[in-house]
């Protein structure tokens, strides 16, 4: 099967006057996660509605397993599963009613429905709360339900939008490994997020997409060598030191060192693990204490400073408008 | 009811069990698809009994206010009245309960569960036929529970079980095609109050315009006018026919004409909005 999952041309969706999507090319092979980066606003939703035929594209075409978005809209919803960014499951319903609804409406059967459903809510951890109304779930407990409704009958490809989008820790890590075992399990994962790091958890190869474009596409790897490592901050013991410091850090470093509004720290960009060791040695060496330091992995803004020489934008809400 | 619930932790083996290869089933019927979106709306009944408040409660106040404060001087008595006004008012009210429909309509829409069902591989009306069909259930609650309390007060139709039964059949497809016309829009407008608003600003004329209450006889010519080609109207005559055993074919006719007028113009219209929102 060396057909692509997902094979997007010039995707352009607009509301109004805002160009939500605005050509965005995209080729997802099978059996990976994809992941979709780009901060709120960026085009990331509306792109998932419209491969996932909630909504018509605007200008270009894609192709979903083979099948035209627009002209095949059926089939494709035949082999696809939507987990939307706002929890995709009746709140009104208790947990097993849910994943019985999904199964009646596969063509379970009304007995098949329920086994199936049973079957789902025991694998994610959730037969105790079969019971009661998914009002009264948490985050981490609603969002697994809602990937085990997109599973009731297994598809050959999900989307997963934000899915870990204001979840504690714990849960979304929980999100994470079910996503893991999805993949091995062969399926294709489409995920949308805001994280760095969750994209670096899950996916193979990635897109950053901006204002509805695509700015940057590749591997994990690839992406990461032209953001560069993280940063390095420093905080000196005596505010009197840090200029000594920060000459000290340039040196060792042979990078610029910016002197941040707190006037105890600097900082200095692109630095791996080893020259940031180095150059503490450094000022060790040079008889500066240093109070604090850290070693931050690119965050998405420096990703954005990097592709684009800008940060990322403020939230637009242009996209729940729009929904 | 807030009860905390206990999440219990993921098993690896049991998630790759659950998902490993399910064939993919047929695809259900049409009618299977409904029916399972009409459990759903069931299920939340049962979950939220109060929603059944505005099918039982209020048809109950209307019956009571109307005979109790018009009879006496409309008809003579509340007794006489009634035999007039109960037909009509089951009329009107089941006409009113369709503006739920499409307010439900529009609270679903706006929740993340809509998507997931537009993105099934389903017949496409089955979500909205679904909803209506279990409005339906509602409607026929609202029409016995009127009934049972006009029977308490003195009504007796004519027309036997069988013209009550005709009388509140036809008014639940009347009903059925009408709410074709709040889920379309639905689809229009931003919020659920304005799917009420505008239901309201439409059915309050519609309602009062007509022979539910009185006798168009002392109206001036122009409403009388109106008042004739009013569907309501028309639906009322045709469910008094029925009840009281003297069956108006030109009511019923008419009220079939109506009904099949505003499905075909407005459950495409709907369909369209809901294929592409």
């Amino acid at each position: 099967m060396t057909e692509l999952a997902i094979e997007a041309t010039g995707l352009v969706k607009v509301f109004g006057e805002t160009r939500a999507v605005d050509g965005i090319d995209l080729a997802v092979a099978r059996g990976a996660v994809y992941g979709v980066l780009g901060p709120n606003g960026a085009g990331k939703t509306t792109t998932i509605r419209m491969l996932a035929t909630l909504l018509h594209p605007d200008g270009g075409s894609a192709r979903v397993l083979g099948h035209d978005i627009v002209r095949e809209a059926a089939a494709v919803r035949g082999r696809m599963s939507l987990t939307g960014q706002f929890a995709s499951v009746d709140e009104e319903l208790n947990g097993r009613e849910n994943l019985q609804l999904l199964g009646r409406l596969l063509g379970l059967g009304t007995r098949g429905a329920t086994s199936r459903a049973d079957e789902l809510l025991a694998a994610f951890g959730l037969t105790d709360a079969a019971d009661k109304l998914v009002r009264d779930y948490s985050g981490g407990m609603r969002r697994r339900l809602d990937i085990a409704a997109s599973i009731v009958v297994t598809p050959d490809l999900l989307f997963l939008d934000e899915p870990t989008t204001g979840l504690d820790p714990r849960s979304r890590n929980q999100v994470w490994d079910i996503v893991r075992v999805l993949v091995s399990e062969g399926a294709t994962v489409l995920l949308t997020t805001q994280y760095l790091d969750e994209a670096d958890q899950l996916a193979e190869r990635l897109a950053i997409i901006d204002h509805g474009r695509v700015i940057a596409e590749g591997t994990r790897g690839e992406l990461k060598a032209s953001v560069g490592a993280g940063s390095l901050h420093v905080r000196v013991r005596e505010t009197a030191q840090r200029d000594d410091a920060r000459r000290v850090l340039a040196e060792s470093l042979g990078a610029d060192v910016l002197v941040e509004s707190d006037p105890a720290a600097l900082s200095a960009s692109d630095v791996d693990a080893d020259r940031a060791a180095v150059a503490l040695s450094a000022l060790a060496a040079a008889r500066i204490p240093v109070a604090e330091f850290a070693l931050g992995q690119p965050s998405l803004d420096e990703v954005f400073l990097a592709l684009t020489g800008r940060p990322a934008d403020a939230p637009t809400e242009q996209e729940e408008d729009a929904a | 009811m807030t009860t905390a619930v206990v999440d219990t932790p993921i098993t690896e083996d049991a998630l790759r069990e659950a998902l490993a290869a399910t064939q993919r089933p047929s695809r259900p019927s049409a009618l299977s698809a409904s029916l399972s979106f009409g459990w759903r709306a069931m299920l939340k009944i049962k979950h939220v009994p109060m929603q059944l408040f505005d099918v039982t409660a209020f048809p109950i106040m209307f019956v009571l206010l109307y005979t109790y404060l018009f009879g006496g001087a409309l008809a003579g008595s509340p007794s006489e009245y009634l035999q007039l006004l109960l037909p009509g008012i089951l009329v009107m009210n089941v006409t009113w309960i369709t503006m739920y429909t499409g307010q439900g309509l529009k609270l679903d829409m706006d929740k993340g569960v809509f998507d997931r069902f537009r993105s099934l591989p389903i017949w496409r009306p089955a979500v909205l036929v679904g909803m209506l069909l279990a409005d339906a259930a509602r409607y026929t609650i609202s029409c016995a529970v009127m009934l049972a309390v006009g029977i308490a007060l003195g009504f007796r139709p004519d027309g036997g079980v069988l013209g009550v039964l005709a009388a509140v059949a036809l008014l639940l497809v009347f009903a059925f095609c009408l709410s074709w016309v709040w889920t379309a829009v639905a689809f229009r407008v931003p919020t659920p109050e304005s799917v009420m608003q505008i239901a309201m600003t439409v059915l309050f004329p519609l309602t009062f315009a007509s022979n539910v209450f009185v006798d168009p006889a002392t109206m001036p010519g122009w409403v009388q006018g109106f008042v004739k080609v009013n569907p309501i109207s028309q639906l009322a005559t045709a469910s008094r026919g029925f009840m009281h055993g003297d069956v108006d074919a030109a009511a019923v006719g008419w009220t079939l004409v109506w009904s099949a007028a505003l499905l075909v113009v407005f459950a495409p219209l709907t369909m369209r909005r809901y294929n592409r929102a």
